[in-house]
Formats: C-alpha cells, sequence, structure tokens
C-alpha cells in the first residue's frame, strides 16, 4: 500500500484543489498541468504544508494528517532553496540523519559515503555558493538518500538548470529510486520528463488531480485543458483556443521540447 | 523576566556577602549619594562607627535628599532604615508628616548660626547658598540680587523642581524678596544662561566656562583652595545674606535597631566625624571640632549673614514661590 | 509557503515563546506603571496648568527634532550611498557613536564645541564676530540632532542600500542624471522610508529631559519627563506621575499606530558598508557637494567626542581604582542586557515570522516611550516587598535597558527573521528542524547582522545608564555612570572628564564589538 488520498479538498484564496486517487508503492509518478492549477498545492498538502479543508492523506494505510512535514515518511525538493548556503555541503547533507546536527562518527562515515556516491567527493567542506547548479542539485539528492524515507516528491526541482543537467539529475533520481525502492512523485511542466521517467501521470487541471494514468496514453490522447495546456507550451498563446486534436499535440510535445 | 546567568550570579554573591554578616548586628543606614560615595564622608564614619559598636554599617547612598524622602515614603513602615542622613530643612516638615521618625535622642552643643530644638531631625553640617564666582575675571562680584540682576553677568541656577540647591535658591529669593519675589525673577531671568537638573551639571558648566557665576554654597572655594590649591574661586557676599541650608539626620521609628541607631547619631554628631565633614562633604561641621576648621577653609560668615527659614515656613512658600518663578523664567 | 511556516506544532511553539517574551515585556512596561497609580492609593490625580505647556513642549520639541535629523540625514546618507573611500566603514560606524552616549556626556560633549567658551565661539571671536547661544529651542534641536542624525542617517542609508544594483545599472544604460536618479529610484524609496525614520527619532524625543532642560535654556523647556520628575520628587504625587507616564504612553502608541499607517523601515542593521556601483555621481559638483555633506557630518558628530577626549584623556591614568571597577561593573551589565535583548528579541521576531500576531510586535515597540522615571519607580514598589532592591540593582539595569533597545533591536530583526523564513523556513520544516535546532541552525546564521547591531546597542545603552540604577543603588555596587556622577558631585569635575572618557570608551567599544562579531560571522 503506498500513498492514498482521499475524498480531499484544499481550499486557498479564490482556489479549490480536489483529489482522490492512490499511488502505487514503488511507482514513479508525474504530475503535470497548467500554472496555477495546483501542483505545488498538491505536492505541500502530501509534504505538509497546505492544511486539507476535508479528506485524508495516507501513507501506508496510515493517515499522515497528525505528522508534521518532517517526521511524514517523505523528502521532498523545490525549485530551489533545498540547501542552506551558510552550511557545508557535509552539513546539509547531515541535517537529512539528525535535524539538530548532532551527528555520531558512523554518521559522519555515511554522510561522507552518500556524498561520494552522488560524485560529490572532495567537496563536503564546500558552501553551496562555492557548487555549480547541478552540484547544487547532487548535494540535495545526497540529503534525500541519507533520509532514505519511501517517498519522493520532486516539485519542479531542476528546473532552473539547463535541459543537460536537468536531465543528468532525473538520471541520477531514476538511480536512487531504483536503488531504495523509493516512490517517485514528480511535478514538471516538460512532458519530456514525463515520458522519460514516469510510467504514470496525474493530470492536475480546472481545480482537480486526477488518478494517475499511463503517461503515454494521457499525452496521446490529452483532455481539453491539457491539450490546451501543451499547445501553449509548444507554439505560444495562440494555439490555446484551437480545439487540439491528440496527435498533433503529441507532434507538439516533442518539437517544443527538443533541446 | 529571567535575570541572564551574569546577572543571576551577581545578585547570588551579592546576597551571600549579606548572609554572611548577619552575625553581628546590622545598621542600615540611608545617605545621598554623595555621602556615601568614595569621596564623601560615609567611608570614614562607616569605618570609624564599626570600630566600636561590635556592629556592620550597611550605608545606601540613594540620589540627593529629596530622592531619599520620596525612597522612605515608598517603603514606607517597611523600610529596613535604621538611619536617615541628608534630608535638610526644606524637606523636615514633609518627613516629619509622614510619621516615619522617632525622637533623635541626642543631646550635643550644636555650634550653629540658629537655635536649634527639633527632637526628630538633628543637625550634623550645614551651609550657605551662594554664588561661586573665579575672582581673576570677576574681581567685583554683585553684592545683592538687584545688582546681579542689573549687571551683564551671566548665571547658571538649577531647576527646584528637581535639585535642592535650586529650591534654595527658590526659597532664598522668595524669603528675601517676599511678594516681590515673582519681580525679582523677571529681572534676574535675562541673566540666567540656563537651568540643570542638579548642582553637578551647573558646576560642571561654570567649570567649563559657560557662565560667570553658578549657585553653589559658601564653601565651594574650599574644595578648590585645599583639594586643587586654586585660589581663584570665590562666593559674592549678599548684603541680604545667604540662605541656610541645615542637613540633619534622623532616626527612624520602626528602626531594627533603635539602640544602634541612636548611638550611630551620637557619633555622626561627635568629634571624629565632624571632623571628616568639612573636607568631605564640603559644608560647616554642625559642632565645630576642637582643631576648628581646616587650614583653607574659611571661617563661616558671621552669623547675621545666614538666614534660617523654619521648616514649616519654607513648606508653606515653596509652591507659590516655584509657580512664581516658573511664570517668570518660562517667558 | 507562508502557510509552511505558520503551521504545526513548532510554529506554535514559537508563537508560543513570542507572545510570553512580548507579555513578559508588556507588563515589565505596564506593571510599574500600574503600581505607581496603586500606589498613589486613591489620591486623585489631575492635570496641572503647566501640563498642557509641557505636552506642547514635548510634542513641539519632538517633531522639530526629528524633522531636522531626517532632513539633513537625507543628504548624508546619499552621499554615504554613493561614494566609496578609504575608511568608509570605520566613519559610517563612527558617526554611530553620538546615539550611544549617556545624556550627560553628551550635554558636555556639544557645549564644548558650541558653548559660551566652546570651539566654534572661539571661532566666531577670532573672526570679529559676537557669540552665539546655544541655549533656547534651537539648542534643543542642535543636541537631538547630535543625539539622532546618526540613528536617521542609518536608516535612510538602509533604504538607498536596499535600491538593487541593477537598478542603478538599468538607469546608466537610460543616461540617467542625479536629477532622473533621485526622480526614479531615490524619491520613491524615500517617501518609504522617510516617514519611520520620522517616527522613530519623534519617539525617542519624547521622553527627553535633562537634555532638553539644560540646552533649552530654563523651564520654558520644560518637558513631559520633567512634569514626572516633579510629581515623584518635588510633589511626591504619585497618582499624577503616573497619569503623566501613561498620557506619555499614549502619544507613543499614537505615534506608532501613525508609522503603521504609513510604513516602517525596515532593517537598519543591514549591510551598511557596501556601496552600490553608481554611474550618475560622477560629476565634480556632485563629488565636491558630497564630500563636503560628509566632512560637514563628520564635524558636527565627531567634533564633541573629540572634545570630550582631549578633555578627558590627560585624566584617565590618574582615575581611581573604584572607577576601574565599576566599569568591569558596567560591562557585565551591557553583556548581560545585551544577551536578554537577543533572547526577547528573537523570540518575538521568529513567533511574528511564525504567524504570531501583531500584538506581540506592539508589545516590544512600547519601552520606546516609557518613562525612565516612572519604570524604575515602579519597579522599586513591585521588587521591595519581596527582595532587597540594592541586591537586584545591576539585574534590573541590565533588565531595563534591555526593554529599552528592544524596540531597535526588533526594528532590525524582524525583517531578517522574516527574511530567513521566507527562504528557507520551508526546507527547514520538510526536514523537521525545529524548536532551537531551527534557531541555532537556520535563523541565526542569517540574522547576525542585524542581531549584532541589536545587541551591541542593548550593550551601550546599559554601559552608559544613568536611571534606574540612582533608584535602586546601594552603596558598594556602583556602575561607572554612577561613579562618575559621584566625581562630579564631589567636585572632581577633571576625574570626572576622565571617567567620561572611560565610559563613552566602554558604550561605543562594546557597540562596535558586538556589531562587529555580527559583521564578521554573518552568512553572506
Amino acid at each position: 500500500m503506498g500513498l492514498r488520498i482521499e475524498r480531499m479538498r484544499i481550499v486557498q484564496e479564490g482556489f479549490t484543489l480536489d483529489a482522490d486517487l492512490a499511488v502505487a508503492r514503488g511507482a514513479r509518478v508525474a504530475v503535470i498541468g497548467p500554472s496555477g492549477s495546483g501542483k505545488s498545492t498538491l505536492m505541500g498538502a502530501i509534504a505538509g504544508f497546505v492544511p486539507l479543508a476535508s479528506g485524508r492523506i495516507l501513507w501506508g494505510g496510515a493517515d499522515l494528517a497528525r505528522q508534521p512535514p518532517g517526521e511524514r515518511p517523505l523528502s521532498i525538493l523545490f525549485q530551489d532553496q533545498n540547501l542552506f548556503p551558510h552550511l557545508t555541503v557535509a552539513d546539509n547533507v547531515g541535517l537529512g540523519l539528525d535535524p539538530r546536527l548532532r551527528l555520531t562518527a558512523a554518521d559522519r562515515q555515511r554522510v561522507a559515503a552518500v556524498i561520494a556516491r552522488v560524485g560529490l567527493a572532495g567537496k563536503e567542506g564546500r558552501r553551496p555558493a562555492a557548487l555549480s547548479g547541478g552540484e547544487q542539485g547532487r548535494a540535495a539528492l545526497a540529503r534525500v538518500l541519507v533520509r532514505a524515507r519511501p517517498l519522493l516528491l520532486l516539485d519542479e526541482a531542476f528546473a532552473a538548470l539547463g535541459p543537460a543537467l536537468k536531465a543528468e539529475m532525473l538520471a541520477l533520481v531514476a538511480d536512487i529510486v531504483g536503488e531504495t525502492g523509493a516512490t517517485l512523485m514528480l511535478v514538471t511542466h516538460d512532458p519530456q520528463d514525463a515520458i522519460a521517467l514516469a510510467p504514470e501521470t496525474i493530470l492536475v487541471a480546472e481545480g482537480r488531480a486526477h488518478p494517475p494514468r499511463p503517461t503515454a496514453a494521457l499525452l496521446a490522447d490529452p483532455p481539453p485543458a491539457l491539450a490546451a495546456y501543451l499547445g501553449r507550451n509548444a507554439q505560444g498563446a495562440s494555439a490555446a483556443a484551437d480545439a487540439p486534436r491528440a496527435g498533433r499535440a503529441a507532434a507538439a510535445v516533442r518539437r517544443g521540447s527538443a533541446p | 523576566m529571567r535575570p541572564t546567568p551574569t546577572v543571576a550570579s551577581i545578585a547570588a554573591g551579592l546576597l551571600l556577602a549579606g548572609m554572611a554578616q548577619a552575625q553581628t548586628p546590622v545598621l542600615t543606614v540611608y545617605a545621598y549619594d554623595s555621602f556615601v560615595s568614595e569621596w564623601g564622608p560615609g567611608p570614614a564614619i562607616r569605618a570609624g562607627f564599626e570600630a566600636g559598636c561590635g556592629c556592620s554599617v550597611n550605608m545606601l547612598g540613594m540620589g540627593d535628599g529629596a530622592a531619599l524622602l520620596a525612597r522612605l515614603r515608598l517603603e514606607g513602615e517597611r523600610s529596613p532604615a535604621d538611619v536617615v542622613i541628608g534630608l535638610d530643612t526644606n524637606l523636615t516638615a514633609a518627613a516629619a508628616a509622614t510619621g516615619l521618625f522617632a525622637p533623635h535622642g541626642v543631646t550635643a552643643a550644636l555650634d550653629l548660626p540658629v537655635a536649634w530644638d527639633d527632637p526628630l531631625f538633628l543637625p550634623y553640617d550645614w551651609g550657605l547658598f551662594a554664588f561661586v564666582h573665579d575672582r581673576t575675571l570677576l574681581p567685583a562680584p554683585p553684592q545683592g540680587f538687584a545688582e546681579l540682576a542689573d549687571s551683564q553677568l551671566r548665571i547658571i541656577i538649577q531647576d527646584p523642581r528637581s535639585s535642592t540647591p535650586g529650591l534654595g535658591l527658590l526659597l532664598w529669593v522668595k524669603s528675601v524678596h517676599g511678594d516681590g519675589a515673582g519681580e525679582m525673577w523677571r529681572r534676574l531671568a535675562p541673566r540666567v544662561v540656563t537651568v540643570t537638573p542638579g548642582w553637578s551639571e551647573a558646576y560642571g558648566l561654570f567649570l567649563n566656562g559657560e557662565a560667570d557665576m553658578v549657585l553653589s554654597y559658601t564653601t565651594s572655594p574650599a574644595y578648590h583652595r585645599i583639594a586643587e590649591d586654586d585660589d581663584s574661586k570665590a562666593y559674592a557676599p549678599f548684603r541680604e545674606g545667604h540662605l541656610m541650608q541645615v542637613e540633619v539626620a534622623a532616626r527612624l521609628a520602626r528602626a531594627p535597631n533603635p539602640d544602634l541607631a541612636q548611638a550611630f547619631l551620637a557619633y555622626l554628631v561627635g568629634p571624629e566625624a565632624q571632623a571628616v565633614i568639612p573636607t568631605t562633604n564640603w559644608m560647616y561641621p554642625a559642632v565645630m571640632p576642637d582643631g576648628g576648621l581646616p587650614e583653607g577653609f574659611g571661617a563661616p560668615p558671621a552669623a547675621g549673614a545666614a538666614l534660617f527659614l523654619a521648616p514649616d515656613a519654607a513648606a508653606a512658600m515653596r509652591d507659590p514661590a516655584l509657580a512664581e518663578w516658573l511664570a517668570a523664567l518660562s517667558r | 509557503m507562508a502557510a509552511g511556516a505558520a503551521t504545526g506544532r513548532d510554529a506554535a511553539g514559537f508563537r508560543r515563546a513570542g507572545g510570553a517574551a512580548a507579555a513578559a515585556v508588556a507588563a515589565f512596561v505596564l506593571g510599574p506603571l500600574a503600581m505607581v497609580g496603586l500606589a498613589a492609593q486613591g489620591a486623585v490625580a489631575g492635570l496641572q496648568p503647566g501640563d498642557g505647556a509641557a505636552l506642547r513642549f514635548t510634542l513641539a520639541q519632538a517633531a522639530a527634532s526629528a524633522a531636522a535629523s531626517v532632513a539633513l540625514a537625507v543628504p548624508l546618507a546619499r552621499a554615504l550611498a554613493r561614494r566609496r573611500f578609504a575608511g568608509r566603514a570605520a566613519l559610517v560606524t563612527l558617526l554611530g557613536a553620538p546615539f550611544l552616549l549617556p545624556s550627560v556626556i553628551a550635554v558636555m560633549a556639544l557645549l564644548a564645541v558650541f558653548g559660551r567658551g566652546g570651539a566654534v565661539n572661539a571661532a566666531l571671536a577670532a573672526a570679529g564676530l559676537g557669540p552665539m547661544s546655544i541655549y533656547g529651542p534651537h539648542g534643543v534641536v542642535i543636541a537631538h540632532v547630535f543625539f539622532n542624525l546618526p540613528l536617521a542617517t542609518r536608516l535612510i542609508l538602509q533604504g538607498w542600500q536596499a535600491i538593487p544594483a541593477e537598478r542603478f545599472r538599468l538607469a546608466a544604460t537610460l543616461g540617467f542624471g542625479p536629477a532622473e536618479v533621485a526622480r526614479h529610484l531615490e524619491r520613491p524609496m524615500l517617501r518609504e522610508v522617510v516617514p519611520g525614520a520620522l517616527a522613530t527619532i519623534f519617539l525617542v524625543c519624547l521622553s527627553s529631559f535633562a537634555v532638553a532642560l539644560i540646552l533649552g535654556g530654563g523651564p520654558r523647556a520644560t518637558t513631559l519627563e520633567l512634569a514626572i520628575y516633579q510629581a515623584f520628587r518635588f510633589d511626591f504625587d504619585l497618582g499624577r506621575a503616573a497619569l503623566l507616564a501613561a498620557l506619555q504612553l499614549g502619544l507613543c502608541a499614537a505615534a506608532l499606530a501613525l508609522v503603521w499607517a504609513v510604513a516602517l523601515p525596515a532593517g537598519f542593521g543591514a549591510g551598511l558598508d557596501r556601496p552600490a556601483g553608481r554611474w550618475d555621481a560622477g560629476g565634480v559638483f556632485l563629488r565636491v557637494q558630497d564630500a563636503l555633506v560628509i566632512a560637514a557630518a563628520a564635524a558636527f558628530l565627531l567634533g564633541p567626542l573629540a572634545a570630550v577626549l582631549a578633555a578627558g584623556l590627560p585624566h584617565l591614568a590618574g582615575l581611581p581604582p573604584q572607577v576601574w571597577t565599576a566599569a568591569l561593573r558596567s560591562a557585565a551589565v551591557a553583556v548581560a542586557a545585551a544577551v536578554l535583548t537577543a533572547v526577547l528579541a528573537l523570540a518575538i521576531a521568529t513567533g511574528r515570522a511564525r504567524g504570531g500576531a501583531r500584538w506581540a510586535e506592539a508589545a516590544g515597540m512600547l519601552p520606546i516611550a516609557v518613562s525612565p522615571m516612572v519604570l524604575g519607580t515602579g519597579l522599586f514598589v513591585i521588587v521591595f516587598p519581596l527582595a532587597d532592591p540594592a541586591a537586584l540593582a545591576l539585574a534590573v539595569t541590565a533588565a531595563v535597558n534591555a526593554a529599552l533597545a528592544l524596540p531597535f533591536a526588533l526594528r532590525a530583526l524582524l525583517p531578517a527573521v522574516a527574511e530567513a523564513e521566507a527562504g528557507h523556513g520551508r526546507l527547514a520544516t520538510s526536514l523537521g528542524i525545529g524548536g532551537l535546532a531551527r534557531l541555532r541552525l537556520v535563523i541565526l546564521p542569517r540574522v547576525r547582522r542585524p542581531l549584532g547591531f541589536a545587541t551591541g546597542l542593548a550593550a551601550a545603552f546599559a554601559a552608559g545608564d544613568l536611571g534606574v540604577i540612582v533608584l535602586f543603588a546601594g552603596g558598594d555596587a556602583a556602575t561607572l555612570p554612577l561613579e562618575l556622577f559621584r566625581l562630579m558631585g564631589a567636585y572632581r569635575m577633571e576625574a570626572a572628564s576622565g571617567a567620561a572618557v572611560l565610559l563613552l570608551a566602554l558604550a561605543f567599544g562594546l557597540f562596535a564589538v558586538f556589531d562587529r562579531g555580527g559583521r564578521l560571522g554573518a552568512a553572506d
């Protein structure tokens, strides 16, 4: 039993989001939808940042409602601010083992090991400002590794990186979830990411997060809201008014997002 | 609000020090701050009394005479004080009205220019308010308020609302000029450079050259002569005389150690303590020591120069005089 | 994600701590006031005819002082913002010194320059001109400008440096000259920053007393605080003292409400030594103008301090040992006050940043216009039945000065803590970093500069305090300002001038150590 979202409703100023869905343990799911549709809000709700108006979120059958964000069985990476700029790489990673940063010798060895695993050996003592964008992503993923939580949420993490770097990061993510068996939920505005990494995709649109569907099928035959979003993505605002057919939209996806 | 460790340890240290002394009786004496300070008469008098009393003296300094009385009124009957030193005749009427004081029971041959028979308040020194100047700069100072008002001199005085000498000047002018005091203040107002909250600021400004004269005491020049070997400061004798300030001590009615308190008051007007007063408090002793005043101190002005205002008269005069002063100087 | 910062057990814990700190401060300020009122034992308090005049003068001098300070601070801050020169950082720090001075020393310092026998009149006489008098309403304003120009400059300079460097670059690409830069970049910033600066200085000047009286030249310069003093010392009318103090606090609250209605200056503890690159101010005329402004301000602010140093340095070595002991005692009190201010300000600021109510912030601002006389007396009334006041004199001095510095500490810390939470609060929460670990690992490293400034201010205030200590002190635990006053009271004016140098060095040294400490360890 993985993640279950039961008749969840989130109400914010002039905005509601409903969801009733499940994600199987070990699954890799993309979350896509138009800007402002509530993708990040959904992630925030799972992570414990956004209060629910009604409904439940369960992991392994247990309601998460009473668990504060840091105790939930998940790690989350945001688009930015994933590292504390005043702490070294080793400390940033070490926080994944103990939020008070009181580390034993064994802890430190483990930190060193995961830093080496993500390819940052020798850079433990650096501060984030002294790392490249890709290295910062690796450091954040190293912390995900030591936390070893069963669910990993990526909320447009790496979106600010260039295409090649982003692909590299997502490959590392794929390796990590492959090694740890973690469940992955990945918010992206790039359908290519979904195709590359996630067999299933949750569509968030018009106030609702839909249950996961096979990614290829969804992109091949997108519902109108997704089609409009994808069309705009490929061809600019003028295409949004069209009622695009599936094949054209899918083709547009490939054209628009090719490096 | 929790005190921080540093402060807590300081406080704890003080408390422990207090407990260590609890074996012998502790006489608690309140005095004004400059009496208690290292340069005042306090340390010598305390040591002298402790040498013979089999007790220890806890001498606490607090502001000036008015602050002392305010403190006693705030503490009321729960006050731990045995003795208070430093009220003056401008305050004793209000002090007596509190009912906090007991008769001092000390008989001493006082050398005051006035007869003294107050059973509650025992004089330990006295002084005369006067304007002090530098005689190298001002060889012929004015000899009265009218002459001062007609001069081009600049004076600094203290605010009667916050300062003992300031109140003294207020009552001095009022007792000399009576109904004409308001008019005199109007004439004096242009001469007043500024008014300070306390004596220290005024005297400091005078020494820095901010004014030609400052309200102080006839004994002030003695400090410069004796301690600084500087003979340039003098006071200006006024024809109408100088208001007298008699500083008194008293015993609290609820004193925890009434006998020690009485013994302390007797010591205060005894020869040892009185010999210390002139060159530490820079006032005339209430009982002239056998050796007379120290060399350079200068004899007190003739008895006729001292204007004495009885406590009741001072109390009655205070509020109307302040109103006149405020009206004249606020314009 | 604001909701993330404000929800959850950890946020509630921070809000509780902030609320507790704010409640403690409010009780510390209002409790003594109430106690003084109660101690009046039902005596009917009424205002007297002179109180109206005192109120009018208090308001007028505070308003004039605030206006003059800000008007002069604008060109000074502009000059400092657009010039780089050797020693600029040191000059900015030094220019802050007058704000830290105990008022007795400040008055003496000013009169050494502007007084009858001061340097200005000596120069006028040499030029064959008549003497000028400092005493009068203009003297009060000059003195308050001397005190508060540094604060106003700091507030406004902060505004200048908050304009992103990119915008000056954009202005350069568009060919803006100084006039266009002023119109499009600087004036909008000033509209935001100036009201807060005005109000802050207005509040600081509300409780002025000795400075106003001495430089005002007499009782026409009677402020509310002097009226309170009179009610206590002359009339022993506690009811009236409490009433006047409440009036003073009410003025403060009204002024604060007004400030909040217009916008508050933010974070004047941060980044004052990093000028942005400027391309619009290269003209010779502007260079000369800025140089003159900076030189004039330095002369006005540092000249009197130099006079204090010149008068006192020769007597420093001859100071009696008690004075040095007292200096150590004052240093200990200062450090305690600094620590307490840091604890209170951090508690309130983090509570606010985690969704705490605004009243906590308001409570933290209360001490800015509290009457020291009433605060001290009320505390005495509270403490006396419970403990020996003399034993608590130093602790109370530290606590009172921590409270007095708190409004400034909050102005510096609130925005910085809010920014730290906005930037990394969500990440910290996602990793389960809460409580003291959050303070240590997430907040403190991001707010070291403003915290250094705030603690330095508290330390300097406490080192120079001569308010509460007088009411509580006993014989043996004198602080340096008290020893200074005792020296003056014992005719020892020269030794007192030496002690003044020591006090100046102590207050400024403590401030500089804390302020520098904050900057050295700053994360950015």
